[in-house]
Order: C-alpha cells, then structure tokens, then sequence
C-alpha cells in the first residue's frame, strides 16, 4: 500500500509516495535525486549504501522508507556547508584517500559518525569503523591515515 | 537492483498485537526486526512472506534488567551493538560479549537485533544465493521455487528426505553454553524454555515454535563464577559467518578442578550442536593436557558437517577440536 512518508533528510522534510518494500537507498536515490549515496551489494555486504540515521551509520539498502519516518537521516550531499567540503571530506581528499570514489560517501560518513563520538581514536577503533564498508581501491591506508587527519582538524577547529 | 518483492507492512503497538497478527495470518507472515537477515533473504526471493510485522516500535522489546548477581534480562530487541557494551555482558558473561563482538560487522552490529539472531534462518550454499541462481540448479528442498520440496531434492545429500543447512547464528552457542533460557509470547500465552530447546535438527523447520511466538526476552542465570569465552572460524576477519563457533563455559573449584562445563559449536549442524557428552569429561578434571587430549579426540567424533558452507568438510571437522582445545586453555589461564 502506497503512503505518503515524511522523511528528514540532510535536515529538509521530504513528503513522498512509497509502498512499504522500497527501501531507504530506492527512494534516495530514485525519489529524492541523492544519489551521492550508492549502491553495490544491495544485501547488507558491502557498506557502500551507508547514511546515518540519527547520526549513526545504518546500511539504506536494508531499511525500509517507511521505518525512518521520524528520524534524522544524513546523507553524503547534507555534509559540506556553503559550499564548503566537510573537514572529513577535506582530509579525505588531501589524503589522497580515494580512487574511484565509489565507497567515499560511506567511509566518510563512518568517518564522521565515529568522530562524533570519540574525537581521539586509536588506530584500532578506526580500522573497527570503517570495517563495513569495501573499498575495492585503496588498500585502506590511506583512509585510515584521512581518519586521522580528519580528526585532528576537528579537534583543531574545535580547539 | 536487487528489489524487495511486494508486501504490507504492519506497525503493532503492543507485543500482544503483533502476536495476534502473527496468528491470523499465519505463515504469509513474518516478524520484521532489524531486517537484516529477513530483507536480504527477500531479495533474493528465498523468502517471500505477504506481511512483515514490523517489531520497531515495541518498547516492551526494548533494554534489560538485572545483574550478574540476580541474573541478567536481555529484552529481544536490543540491538547487538547494545548487548556488546552492556557492561554485565562485558564483565560476566564473556562468551556472549566476544560472540556479539565477531558478529558481522560495526554497522550491522547496530541495526540487528538479538532477537533475530536468534531467530536467523539457517544458511547453505545452495539457498544462500540469488533466485537466478538458484533456478539454474533446479533449486533444492528448502526454497523449491514453483516446485514443491517433494519434487526437488537436496543439493547437499541428494538421497535424503532433509534439509542440512547450518545454525551459523553467533549468539546461540554463546547463550545456551550460559545456560540461557528464552521467554516466548504467543497469541495464546507464554512460555519459558532452555534456549537449546527452540532449535530443532532440520533445516528447513529450525525452530521449535509456532508462527505467532515472539521471543522477547533472553533469562541469563545468576554468573555465579562461571567463566566463559566464544571463539569463530572464518575466512575474513568481519562479516562473514561462522564456518564454526565455539563456545565454552566452565566453573572450577579453587584448586582449578571443573564442576561444571558446557560446549557449544555453532556452523556444524541445522542446530547449536550441544557437546554434553565430550563436556562431561571435563568435570572432575584440571584443565590439564592430557584431558584436553581425550577431549579434543571427543570433539572429533562428535562433529560431522555436511559440505554446505565454506572450508571443506574435513578442514571444518578438523578445526573444531583445535578451538575447542583454545577455547578451554584460555579458560584455564
Ligand atoms: C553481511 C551480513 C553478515 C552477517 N554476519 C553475521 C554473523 O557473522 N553472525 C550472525 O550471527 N549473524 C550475522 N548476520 C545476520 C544478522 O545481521 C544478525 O544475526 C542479526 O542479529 C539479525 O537480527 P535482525 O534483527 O536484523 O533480524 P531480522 O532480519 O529482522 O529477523 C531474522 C529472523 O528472525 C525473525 N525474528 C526477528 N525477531 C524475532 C523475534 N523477536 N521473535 C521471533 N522471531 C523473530 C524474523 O522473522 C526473521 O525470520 C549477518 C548479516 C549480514 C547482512
Ligand atoms: S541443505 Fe539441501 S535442502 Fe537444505 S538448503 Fe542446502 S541444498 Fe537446500
Ligand atoms: S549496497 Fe547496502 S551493503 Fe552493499
Ligand atoms: S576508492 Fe574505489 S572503492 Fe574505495
């Protein structure tokens, strides 16, 4: 059965028609035009789909539209403001922590999510977050090193 | 895409509600916790339920109750990463904490449930793959497609008249090696049993309940000593499910003599394979070597996996008496 569902993406109210068996990724992707959030596995494997849900990473090719209703949901597009990059996604890029770019939007936004919590991870709890999500690239390294960076920039603009 | 196929979807408010939706409906419904089994299950068309009863908003399902002392209540719908870092999981409960802890991954940890780990569905090679797939086989008795499980057979043990797939659930072992028990609300009432008694030995029917019984609640008993610990092969180190599990929990006199001891292998079998014959020879004993010798030996002769998951069947049956062997030397360090 069709519905219209209010969903809160990247802060805006969205009012859209979905039945109940589309999923979060579906209608962010097909509905709302976001598709800076993608798709790979579809079956919960490989992260790339991650946005966070009340700031903490969810995969969207699992949740069902209809089940986020009320809750805040941020994708990769809600991250730079005024045009400007994200200190996560600044030291993504000067880290030199993509490739390809398929699995960024998620490493960045596990990225963001385990920053939130712990400003000053150790090494392992960084491998431990970004261990969702493939990258098929990089090898990690580099991501792990942007994590680290990205940290300490928040910590200096916090600071 | 891979998309889901068609269904409704019901918003319960009460577990009493969903019960009776779960009743009415029968087996064209499913409970829908995290999802995270049941939705990519349902891409893959291996399920197709007409009605998911959405268990989200119950918040009868929701924390826990109690204390290593009194015994500890974990409600059905915490989210693993919720049983990961409760802290009488972490200090009294060990197995169950390093089980929850190799559970698929960080971001799965926060969307499954305990409940439907519980509840996971068994996995096999031969099911475990997409409707395309799975019709270029002929597909097999536990998902036969538009045949019907009499016309196909199994792909494992073409022979038999049943399914093998494997209990690969994390949380099972872990939980009945505690001596966990599980409360279950049906449309009719509720019951409370060793959680070992809601696995059944078929893949197919691997759970020995009704279609409208929910579980809501895992009984641990007072920790009362009793020392744990959860080990788990597979190929990497996140995601992928057991190949095997082990699970062991002992309680020792002063003197480091076993009074009691429970072994648990999860990935060998369609239920947690309770070793209580090989555990009985622990009791009496120091955990020295010459009794992990006669148990690692034991351990052998009880484990016969069927060649439906990944390893090969003699590695898996090798493997198990090694960690179990581990499992019982960190216990007795
Ligand atoms: C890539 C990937 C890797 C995974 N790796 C592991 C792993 O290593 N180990 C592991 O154990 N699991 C693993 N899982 C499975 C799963 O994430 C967890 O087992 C999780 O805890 C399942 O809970 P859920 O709430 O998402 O279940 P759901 O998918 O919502 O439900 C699972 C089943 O249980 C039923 N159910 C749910 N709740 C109840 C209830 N309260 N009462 C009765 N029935 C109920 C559902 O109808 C369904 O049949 C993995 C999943 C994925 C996608
Ligand atoms: S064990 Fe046999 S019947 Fe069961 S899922 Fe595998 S192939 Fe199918
Ligand atoms: S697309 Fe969601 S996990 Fe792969
Ligand atoms: S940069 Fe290509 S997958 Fe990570």
């Amino acid at each position: 059965m069709e519905r219209a569902v209010r969903l809160k993406v990247n802060g805006q109210e969205h009012r859209v028609l979905v039945p109940p068996h589309r999923t979060l990724l579906e209608v962010l992707r097909e509905d709302l035009g976001l598709v800076g959030t993608k798709h790979g596995c579809e079956l919960g494997e490989c992260g790339v789909c991650t946005v966070l849900v009340d700031g903490e990473p969810a995969l969207s090719c699992l949740v069902l539209a209809h089940e986020v209703e009320g809750h805040e949901v941020t994708t990769v597009e809600g991250l730079a403001t005024d045009g400007q990059l994200h200190p996560v996604q600044r030291a993504f890029v000067e880290s030199g922590a993509l490739q390809c770019g398929y699995c960024t939007p998620a490493m960045v936004l596990v990225t963001k999510a385990l920053l939130d919590r712990v400003p000053e991870p150790s090494g392992e709890q960084v491998r431990e977050a970004v261990a969702g999500v493939f990258c098929r690239c990089t090898g990690y390294v580099k991501i792990l090193e942007a994590v680290q960076a990205a940290a300490r920039r928040l910590r200096e603009a916090r600071a | 895409m891979l998309r889901l196929p068609a269904f409704q979807l019901l918003r319960p408010a009460t577990v009493a509600e969903a019960t009776h939706m779960l009743a009415e409906l029968g087996p064209q419904a499913a409970p829908l916790a995290g999802g995270t089994d049941l939705l990519p299950k349902m891409k893959r068309r291996q399920l197709q339920p007409r009605y998911l009863v959405s268990l989200r908003g119950l918040r009868e399902l929701r924390g826990w109750s109690g204390s290593p002392e009194q015994g500890l209540v974990l409600r059905a719908g915490c989210t693993l990463a919720e049983v990961a870092a409760q802290p009488a999981v972490r200090s009294a409960y060990r197995a169950l904490a390093e089980a929850v802890a190799v559970c698929s991954n960080p971001i799965l940890h926060r969307m499954g449930t305990l409940g439907g780990n519980l509840c996971l569905d068994t996995r096999c090679t031969y099911y475990d793959q997409t409707e395309h797939w799975r019709q270029a086989l002929g597909w097999c008795m536990k998902a036969p497609g538009p045949r019907t499980p009499e016309e196909v057979p199994c792909r494992v043990a073409p022979g038999g008249s049943r399914c093998w797939a494997v209990s690969a659930g994390d949380g099972a072992p872990a939980l009945i090696a505690l001596g966990a028990k599980v409360r279950l609300v049906g449309a009719r009432g509720e019951r409370v049993l060793p959680l070992e008694d809601l696995y059944r030995d078929d893949g197919i029917r691997y759970l020995d309940k009704s279609p409208d019984e929910l579980v809501v609640e895992v009984l641990l008993p007072p920790a009362d000593g009793l020392r744990s610990t959860y080990r788990k092969v597979r190929r990497r180190g996140s995601l992928d499910f057991a190949a095997l599990g082990v699970a062991a929990a002992v309680r020792q006199d002063p003197d480091g003599t076993v009074t009691s001891c429970r072994l648990v292998l999860g990935g060998v079998a369609s239920r947690p394979l309770v070793l209580e014959e090989v555990a009985s020879l622990l009791v009496g004993q120091r955990l020295e070597q010459e009794v992990l010798e006669r148990v690692s030996e034991a351990v052998y002769r009880a484990v016969h996996p069927m060649d439906n998951t990944d390893f090969t069947v003699l590695y898996r049956r090798r493997t198990a008496p090694v960690h179990v062997r581990r499992a019982l030397e960190a216990l007795a360090s």
